[in-house]
């Protein structure tokens, strides 16, 4: 009765769905040719271990940079081209307060040169000694920073470009977001010059060594920090939607503006914590990722944008454990697509994804509009 | 309806008169957008006089602006069929650029049968007008591929595929494995991250092919020596001439497409564009209408590439990032979205004010003011203001004119979109039949009734 049921539903999802069977064959073949890979020694386990760490890693990333995405998305009903430049003005103005506090306030550099972030090569970061282990205010500093200046450029940016247009429809909210992210990406390049800094004293990082089945995978203190800081907002978050008014209200306009308006629900308000939120996120993010990464330019956001969307769509716009979710499986398949793909088309790979389920399951993963 | 094709001109007879019935030109539109074209020549020209241009210099200008006029303008078309007739949302115009350029530089570079050196590879060595054709097939098969599964999604996730795609093609365009490969024993390739070569030029092959080239050269000689053009006159005729047969395109493009948008097919692409679900429900296939709507547009939008990029002799994967893309819809949000003329006037409007003017008025500055060293940071620039001293901040920002064009653009898009989102000539009321019913209302009554948007208020300055 089971198996025959079984074998029902299977010639159903066949006959009636057949690029979602396709899909699954492809996803089967793929998991037994990874399975062999491993088998056969194409690809060691310690290889894998530090794709899958990788991985993680940006996977957080994208999760944690995509919750205002997300937010934005469901709650002002548009999809935010310039978050990613948001993104890169947070890492920028969090740099900033690194590289004046690691500087010791221009004690060892021009304080002009520290707050350009070294522009026209005066300062280098890795001079400054900048890392968690070895200026660990000066980088707590930044997290803060980071977050208060991309929350500060969305409020400025909502009040005068997004405000007066509120009422128009998603698609005008996008084109003028388009413009935003232009004016934010090339006054940062006119700013601060179009050079791709690094910003950490990469030798100097703490490092240990993970044991794999036939090598090591190491994992470094830049590393262990990203993963405190998203797991730790993600948490933070968490707690705020579920336990206190603003996550019922904004779960409540994200559903419908009007009905929320009428129960009383200040709308107005609730689109600035919006903003305040998924901005500060953003920011920290973005310091993060760099902090992680070691380097820093100006359009670092606009190509990190393209996978958050991807993440966000798949874990299903609104929903917060869904862009987290959509970003770890965009983060581990842009790193473990190596394994099939040469390494030039692993962002590809992680576009397909999201057509892919844009295609079968528009809604994404985490279905339904809620905010939580 | 034997003056369909009259009214699909912009310069039908009718579609001069105003409601009084009095005609007067600058009704038509053709007139509108060669005066704008030429008022944007003449102030380049009285820009050129201000530099101390000499004639070289002022016909190479000349020749420069009109390739950019017509390639924006033709892109802008092409988009403007995209979204201000179907209401497709494509973010990936420069991917189906690429794919149309690549395609016929494959095609058409020389044969290479023995595998040629490192940093190089060959082509199928097929005529240019063969490669073009090709180019443009590729692109609008490309499109087809993506509009298939992609047509069904709503507007702004229909946005997010094709820049996603676009830049799929660009990472592509990049990988090394297909950097260089043997096909029925030709080498060829895309070159990956250093490009291709272009080793045809689509000038001297236009010329070679209608057996021109002797006279040319002959003629560009004679009239470079008396305009005083100086040695080597003919890469200064060559822009014009290029100009020349880029506008005579665009006239193609504004003619197909404003032929397209009369027509039955057109006016279905509308009615998706305003309801799908009401056109669907008048027993349209609307999925059909739009992925061939799509297509044409892409395959536009690959000859516009292909005539873009087979000028400047090399492309790199670097040429075709999103960037390029938004400049499009800019030109097309000044113009307004949905008309024709619209989209050629803000391409042209574009491509002089905010492509090339910018760097045109940071050449008049720093030509005036011979002594302006310009500071080579923000800080050097910012720091001298608080002894009063603005001088290095402003040298500053006209040095790196470069980077503030964007911001400039970017501020544009904004307030069109606040002030003006119907751009220069966009509005929607467009009469349902091609000709004008309401100027016909004397002679014919009957012919009044049908107008899609309850009939337009004043029947003069349309311009569809």
């Amino acid at each position: 009765m089971g198996v025959s049921d079984t074998y029902n539903r299977g010639r159903e999802l066949f006959v009636e769905d057949p690029v979602r069977a396709v899909i699954v064959v492809v996803a089967v073949l793929l998991l037994l040719d990874f399975v062999r890979q491993l088998a056969v020694g194409a690809t060691e386990f310690s290889e894998f271990g530090v794709m899958l760490k990788d991985g993680l890693m940006r996977g957080l990333f994208f999760g944690l940079a995509g919750i205002g995405l997300s937010m934005t998305y469901s709650i002002l009903n548009f999809a935010n081209f310039s978050h990613g430049d948001l993104i890169t003005g947070g890492a920028f103005g969090g740099m900033i307060a690194t590289y004046v506090i690691a500087g010791g306030f221009g004690s060892e550099g021009d304080i002009g040169a520290l707050m350009l972030l070294g522009s026209g090569g005066s300062v280098f970061g890795s001079q400054l000694g900048i890392g968690v282990a070895t200026s660990p205010a000066a980088v707590v500093a930044g997290v803060v920073i980071a977050g208060a200046t991309a929350i500060a450029l969305a409020l400025v940016i909502d009040r005068l470009v997004y405000k007066p247009i509120r009422d128009r429809s998603g698609i005008t909210l996008l084109i003028t977001s388009i413009g935003v992210a232009f004016t934010l990406r090339y006054l940062i390049l006119f700013v601060f010059d179009g050079s791709r800094r690094g910003v950490t004293q990469s030798g100097a990082v703490p490092t240990v060594g993970i044991p794999a089945i036939d090598g090591t995978v190491s994992l470094n203190l830049h590393e262990v920090s990203l993963v405190v800081v998203s797991v730790g907002l993600m948490a933070g978050l968490h707690f705020l939607l579920q336990r206190t008014k603003l996550g019922k209200a904004m779960r409540a306009m994200s559903d419908n503006e009007d009905l929320a308006r009428i129960t009383g629900i200040p709308t107005e308000r609730i689109v600035t914590y919006t903003w305040i939120i998924g901005a500060g996120l953003a920011g920290v993010a973005g310091y993060m990722f760099v902090i992680w990464n070691g380097t820093l330019h100006w359009f670092q956001g606009w190509i990190l944008l393209l996978p958050i969307f991807a993440a966000v769509i798949l874990g299903g716009i609104g929903s917060i454990y869904g862009a987290i979710l959509g970003g770890l499986v965009i983060g581990l398949t842009m790193s473990i697509s190596i394994m099939w793909l040469p390494s030039g088309l692993t962002r590809a790979a992680a576009f397909f994804i999201m057509i892919v389920v844009l295609l079968v399951r528009p809604q994404g993963i985490f279905a339904g509009r809620a905010t939580a | 309806m034997s003056d369909a094709s009259a009214a699909a001109d912009g310069d039908a007879p009718d579609a001069g008169e105003s409601d009084n019935g009095s005609f007067t030109p600058w009704d038509q539109d053709a007139v509108k957008l060669t005066t704008l074209v030429i008022g944007l020549f003449a102030l380049y020209l009285l820009g050129g006089y201000l530099l101390g241009y000499g004639t070289r210099q002022q016909l190479a200008s000349i020749g420069q602006l009109s390739i950019l006029i017509g390639i924006f303008a033709m892109l802008a078309l092409a988009l403007n069929l995209h979204w201000g007739y179907t209401g497709l949302f494509n973010i990936g115009i420069i991917g189906f650029m690429a794919i149309g350029i690549y395609a016929t530089a494959v095609l058409s570079k020389g044969a290479a049968t023995a595998k040629p050196a490192a940093g190089s590879t060959g082509g199928f060595g097929l005529p240019l007008w063969m490669g073009i054709i090709g180019g443009v097939i590729a692109a609008a098969i490309f499109g087809g591929l993506v509009a298939l599964p992609a047509l069904r999604l709503r507007a702004d996730y229909f946005a997010i595929v094709t820049v996603g795609i676009s830049e799929i093609v660009r990472f592509t365009l990049l990988e090394t494995e297909i950097q260089k490969v043997q096909i029925a024993g030709y080498w060829t390739g895309l070159g990956g991250g250093s490009g291709l070569i272009l080793d045809f030029d689509p000038t001297d092959r236009f010329l070679e092919a209608f057996g021109l080239m002797d006279a040319y050269v002959g003629f560009s000689d004679t009239l470079g020596e008396q305009l005083g053009v100086g040695s080597n006159p003919k890469p200064i005729f060559d822009t014009l001439l290029y100009g020349l047969i880029l506008f005579v395109f665009l006239i193609g493009f504004y003619m197909l497409l404003q032929r397209t948008g009369n027509s039955p097919y057109g006016r279905v692409l509308k009615a998706i564009r305003e309801d799908e679900e009401a056109t669907k429900s008048l027993g349209k296939d609307t999925n059909r209408f739009k992925i061939k709507g799509f297509m044409l547009g892409c395959a536009l939008m690959g000859l516009a590439g292909i005539l873009f990029y087979a000028e400047q002799g090399a492309i790199t994967p670097d040429a075709f990032r999103p960037r390029l893309t938004f400049y499009v819809w800019i030109a097309l949000i000044i113009g307004g979205a949905g008309s024709n003329t619209g989209s050629v006037a803000g391409g042209a409007v574009f491509a002089a004010f905010l492509f090339r003017g910018p760097i045109f008025f940071k050449n008049i500055v720093q030509n005036t003011f011979d002594s302006l060293d310009a500071p080579s940071t923000f800080g050097q620039a910012v720091s001298p203001i608080t002894g009063a001293d603005p001088i290095p901040l402003v040298a500053y920002t006209i040095d790196n004119m470069g980077q503030l064009q964007l911001v400039l653009m970017g501020i544009v898009l904004i307030y069109l979109m606040h002030n003006r989102p119907e751009g220069m000539f966009g509005h929607r009321k467009e009469p349902a039949s091609p000709i004008r019913l309401q100027d016909r209302t004397q002679s014919k009554p009957a012919a009044s009734a049908a107008a899609t948007d309850g009939g337009r208020d004043q029947g003069g300055t349309d311009d569809e």
